[in-house]
Order: C-alpha cells, then sequence, then structure tokens
C-alpha cells in the first residue's frame, strides 16, 4: 500500500524577476516500508519537493495524499498532528544548541505533551539505538559530524513517525561517517518498517541504500524505477548524466577503447574478469571500479581499457555478453 | 558627603533595574512579535510588522532629552509627579521600551533558520517554537544585549538628573554645574564607571556561563 502519493504537485516561486518553476507535475508513489531516493543536480527542485510533502512549503497545486489523508485539505492544527509521522533529518543536522542530545531527542515528545520522565525514557533508548547511550549529556558542540546526525535520527523517530525524510543527510559527511550513517537508516528501516525517503545529489549514496529512485531534474521527474535498472541502463539524459558523471556514451566498439561493464546480481560473484582474460590471452587495465550492495544484490561497475588490437576488443566484448553483462563503451 | 553618594547609587541603580525591567516587559514581546510577523518569519504579518516597526521607529528617532520634557505630561499622569527616581522610570522606560524591541529582534534573527524549521517540521506551533527555539537558543545573545540595555538605560538616568530624577546624574549636575564643584562631580563620575564595569562584567559572565555552544 502507498504510504505517501504526491498527485501532480506543482510549486511556482512569485519572486522579483518572474516566477520560477520549481517543481512541475510530480507524480510519485511511494510504498509503505520501502527506502525510496529522490536523486538530482543540486537546484533541480529536492529540498523544494521535500519541503512540500511535509508542507513547509504549500505546494501551487497537486495533493500530498499521506496514509490515506489529503494534506492539503488540513487545518492547522491537524497539519501539525501529521507532521508528527512525517519526520525529518537535515544535511546541517538542525539540533538545538542549547540543548544536551538527551533533551534534543526529548523535544518533539516536549511538543506533543509526553510527561517528562516518560520522554527521558524513550530518548535514552533512542539514543541507545544510534549507538549514543554513552552521549546523553553532550551538547551537539561537543560532538562530531556523524554523531550530531545520530541525534538527529534519535530525535526524529521519537514520535514514532512512518515516514522519514532525509534532506542531503549526509552530504556534510566524509564518506566513512556517511557509510555508517546509511547503515544505520537501513537498520531503522529493517526495524522499525519505518518508510525513508532519501534525497540527494550523490548517486552512490542511494545505490547504496535505495530500491527504487526517482530522478528529478529542473523541476520534473525524470525517470522513476528500481536502482539497480537506472544504474544499469539510465535512461533519461538527467539519469546518464548522474551514472556516468564524467563521459557520454557510444554504441560503436573499438580497440584501446574504454568499456564500462555493470554487474547486476548473480554475475559479480564469478570471477568473470579473470575468465575473460585467460580466454582472449590479453590484459586489461582496470580504471575504475565500484561495487556495491542493493537491496541485497551485488551491484557494481568497473571501467576497462581494452586492447589496442581490434580483434582481442571484439573478443573480450563478446565474451562479456555471452555472460550477459551490460557493456557500453565510454567517449573519453 | 559620602551619604549623598551612597545615596545616589542607590538610585541610580533602582531607576535604571526597575526601568529596564519595564522596558523589557514591553519590548520583549515587541521584539518577539517583529520576528514572528516579518514576512519570511513563522508568521507573516507584513501590515501588522510594518505598523509596529513604525512605532518603534519613531520612538528611537526622539532624543531622550527630548523625550524627557516631551512625556513630562504622561508622567504626571502615571506618577502623579515630575520629580524623583520614580517618575524618572517613565520616561526610561518609554525610551528603551523600543530599544529593547531592537535588541531582541537581533538575538531572536541569530537563531539558525534551519532549527526553527526542524521545529515545525516537528509540528511545533506557532507559541512552542516562540517559547522552545527562539527564546532558548537565543539566550546568550539576548543576556548580551540586556547588559548594553541596562548600560545604555543608566546613562539615560543620569540624563534624568536634569529634570530632578535624582541618582548619580543628579548629583554631578548640581556639583559640577550649578556648584562648580569639579572634585565631587568627578568623583561622582568615577562611580558610574565603576558600576558600568562591574554590570558589563556580570552580564558577559552569565552570556558566557548559559551557552552550551562553547562547552
Ligand atoms: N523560497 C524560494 N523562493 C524562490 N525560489 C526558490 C525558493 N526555494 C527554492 N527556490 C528555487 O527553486 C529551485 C529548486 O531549489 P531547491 O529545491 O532548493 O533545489 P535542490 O534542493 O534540488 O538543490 C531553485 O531554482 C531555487 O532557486
Ligand atoms: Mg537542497
Amino acid at each position: 500500500m502507498a504510504i505517501l502519493k504526491l498527485e501532480g504537485l506543482t510549486k511556482t516561486f512569485e519572486g522579483k524577476k518572474g516566477s520560477i518553476n520549481a517543481l512541475t507535475d510530480i507524480n510519485i508513489e511511494i510504498e509503505a516500508g520501502e527506502i525510496f531516493g529522490i536523486i538530482g543536480m543540486s537546484g533541480a527542485g529536492k529540498s523544494t519537493l521535500v519541503r512540500c510533502i511535509n508542507l513547509l512549503e504549500k505546494p501551487t497545486s497537486g495533493n500530498v495524499v499521506f496514509d490515506g489523508r489529503e494534506l492539503t485539505m488540513l487545518k492547522k492544527k491537524e497539519l501539525e498532528k501529521e507532521r508528527t509521522k512525517i519526520s525529518m533529518i537535515f544535511q546541517q543536522f538542525n539540533l538545538l544548541m542549547q540543548r544536551t542530545a538527551l533533551k534534543n531527542v526529548c523535544f518533539p515528545l516536549e511538543l506533543s505533551g509526553v510527561p517528562k520522565k516518560e520522554a527521558e525514557k524513550k530518548a535514552k533508548e533512542l539514543l541507545a539505538l544510534v549507538g549514543l547511550a554513552d552521549r546523553a549529556g553532550s551538547y551537539p558542540a561537543q560532538l562530531s559530524g556523524g554523531q550530531k546526525q545520530r541525534v538527529a535520527i534519535a530525535r526524529a523517530l521519537a514520535t514514532d513517525p512512518k515516514v522519514l525524510l532525509c534532506d542531503e543527510a549526509t552530504s556534510a559527511l566524509d564518506p566513512k561517517t556517511t557509510r555508517a550513517i546509511l547503515e544505520l537508516l537501513k537498520d531503522i528501516n529493517r526495524k522499525l518498517g519505518i518508510t525513508i525517503i532519501i534525497i540527494t545529489h550523490e548517486m552512490s549514496v542511494v545505490q547504496k541504500i535505495c530500491g527504487r529512485v526517482a530522478v528529478i531534474d529542473g523541476g520534473q521527474i525524470a525517470e522513476i524505477g528500481v536502482t539497480s535498472e537506472i544504474f544499469a541502463k539510465p535512461k533519461s539524459e538527467a539519469a546518464k548524466r548522474l551514472v556516468y558523471p564524467d563521459g557520454q556514451m557510444e554504441e560503436t566498439f573499438a580497440g584501446g577503447g574504454l568499456l564500462r561493464i555493470v554487474f547486476d546480481g548473480p554475475t559479480s560473484q564469478q570471477p568473470i574478469m579473470a575468465n575473460m582474460i585467460l580466454e582472449v590471452g590479453e590484459p586489461v587495465n582496470i580504471i575504475y571500479a565500484s561495487m556495491q550492495d542493493i537491496d541485497d544484490t551485488a551491484v557494481g561497475q568497473m571501467v576497462i581499457r581494452m586492447p589496442a588490437d581490434d580483434d582481442k576488443a571484439g573478443e573480450m566484448i563478446k565474451y562479456l555478453k555471452k555472460n550477459n553483462l551490460k557493456i557500453e563503451e565510454v567517449r573519453e | 558627603m559620602a551619604q549623598m553618594i551612597f545615596e545616589g547609587i542607590l538610585e541610580t541603580l533602582y531607576m535604571t533595574i526597575a526601568s529596564t525591567m519595564l522596558a523589557y516587559l514591553f519590548g520583549l514581546p515587541l521584539g518577539v512579535l517583529l520576528i514572528v510577523s516579518d514576512k519570511n518569519g513563522i508568521k507573516p504579518m507584513p501590515t501588522l510588522n510594518a505598523i509596529i516597526s513604525f512605532i518603534v521607529n519613531i520612538f528611537r528617532s526622539i532624543p531622550f532629552l527630548i523625550l524627557l520634557v516631551a512625556i513630562i505630561p504622561f508622567t504626571r499622569l502615571v506618577v502623579g509627579t515630575m520629580l524623583g527616581s520614580t517618575a524618572a522610570i517613565v520616561p526610561l522606560t518609554v525610551a528603551a521600551a523600543p530599544f529593547v524591541a531592537r535588541m531582541v529582534e537581533t538575538s531572536l534573527k541569530e537563531v539558525d533558520a534551519g532549527v526553527v524549521e526542524a521545529a515545525e517540521s516537528m509540528g511545533a506551533s506557532t507559541w512552542q517554537i516562540i517559547s522552545k527555539v527562539l527564546l532558548p537558543e537565543a539566550k546568550p545573545s539576548l543576556i548580551t544585549n540586556a547588559t548594553v540595555t541596562v548600560i545604555t538605560v543608566l546613562g539615560y538616568s543620569a540624563m534624568a538628573g536634569f529634570t530632578g530624577g535624582g541618582g548619580l546624574g543628579d548629583i554631578a549636575t548640581r556639583y559640577g554645574l550649578y556648584k562648580f564643584d569639579t572634585a565631587t562631580m568627578w568623583l561622582v563620575v568615577l562611580v558610574i564607571v565603576v558600576i558600568v564595569q562591574i554590570l558589563q562584567e556580570i552580564g558577559l559572565r552569565i552570556a558566557k556561563v548559559t551557552d552550551n555552544r562553547t562547552r
């Protein structure tokens, strides 16, 4: 069942220099329990889109249906109540600087009038869940970026939300911390069954945890589908730009060129590359390789430089195709 | 002499503290209203914002000495007399409240918009954002600015001496201006300087101790 439906969502900002169409006719259905990615370049309209989901920004037209309720129709008080079921974490963490980690997690509970003792008990459990049981008394200024985001996650979970919106939640973090935070989100999704929406400009983030992804470009959905498929065969220009940040694809293959090989599913377990080199009897240079775990299937890509000899290159391509690998030449 | 200066100190502190407190009683809500009703605020009310801003600006433009004299009828109405420290509290409050409003506005403006947005996303009401986010997060800045306010009001209170407001300003004026006793005048000025130093130091200490961003 869809927990969240965006129907024909449009947002126009009226500015001094005319109006900006930040979002145009966005239609997305997000299933309960999934981790859904929204990816796009900077300025694509991602933040506007998340802000429209919990109505921090009022859509110019279109509907936001959350758990069967049409949010755009609600009165202020009712909306405030629904908002506790849609939590949000941010790139800049947005913690209360004058409150300890524990008190930050208590904050949303305080807002809904939960007694102090009860709130603190729950906050402690949540801090333990995010691995910060020992930092309850620390102020945000005393915590690292990753720890701050963990506190923010604990705080977001305090009201038992059904949906967690993450707007560039890892963009201010280093790669190692990013990985740890994404693992935590995956864990939360698995343990608590919370639907997670990941907004990012980084393909690697989507690859790591999103089952499905929508590519947003110029305020419109360019493409929407299963992450591993979009990753393997991006159709829209916008998706291609994100998957191959620095190169376009060509259909012709020639010796000495670069070849991108996409692994998805069981093949990547086998020593394909080694076998190919043995069979053709020519070495290749691996220019770039990245393997990921998308939704528990091994997915990855590798860019190799083919032998200068056209025949040998042709043999390699034949071998890879025979093994059902998706290949494309990368134009330099 | 010592007795007179001692009484002057008490009168000055009485005027300063009472006026500052009253100025906050009126100025704090006005400052909050200015922030909240701003076009980018949590509850935009452009017309109300423009009206408050206009009134605040008018009162802030009037030089204190002129205000002091201009509102004598109002002071009489409130206190019954225009003489003495209690009477001086009226013009001091009228002058300081708009000042406080702007100070509070400045402090609250420093609160990160992202934190306010986070609270909104959690379903916080306007009042909850004011009481649980804006004011507590701005606390160190509010205290620093309150120190500036106290010292400014102390300076004004010395001027209130001109119209018989009492306090150290009164003594300094009487001895320096009318009796040509510059020694006493400078002694009184020295006392004022010491009081200002102490207030400043106390204010900064409290602001620092209560700020959890630096610990
Ligand atoms: N409050 C606003 N007023 C006017 N224009 C805005 C506002 N917020 C966003 N925009 C514009 O909408 C577009 C999308 O912005 P945003 O949603 O922040 O993009 P992203 O998060 O993908 O980087 C940009 O062109 C931006 O300038
Ligand atoms: Mg953004």
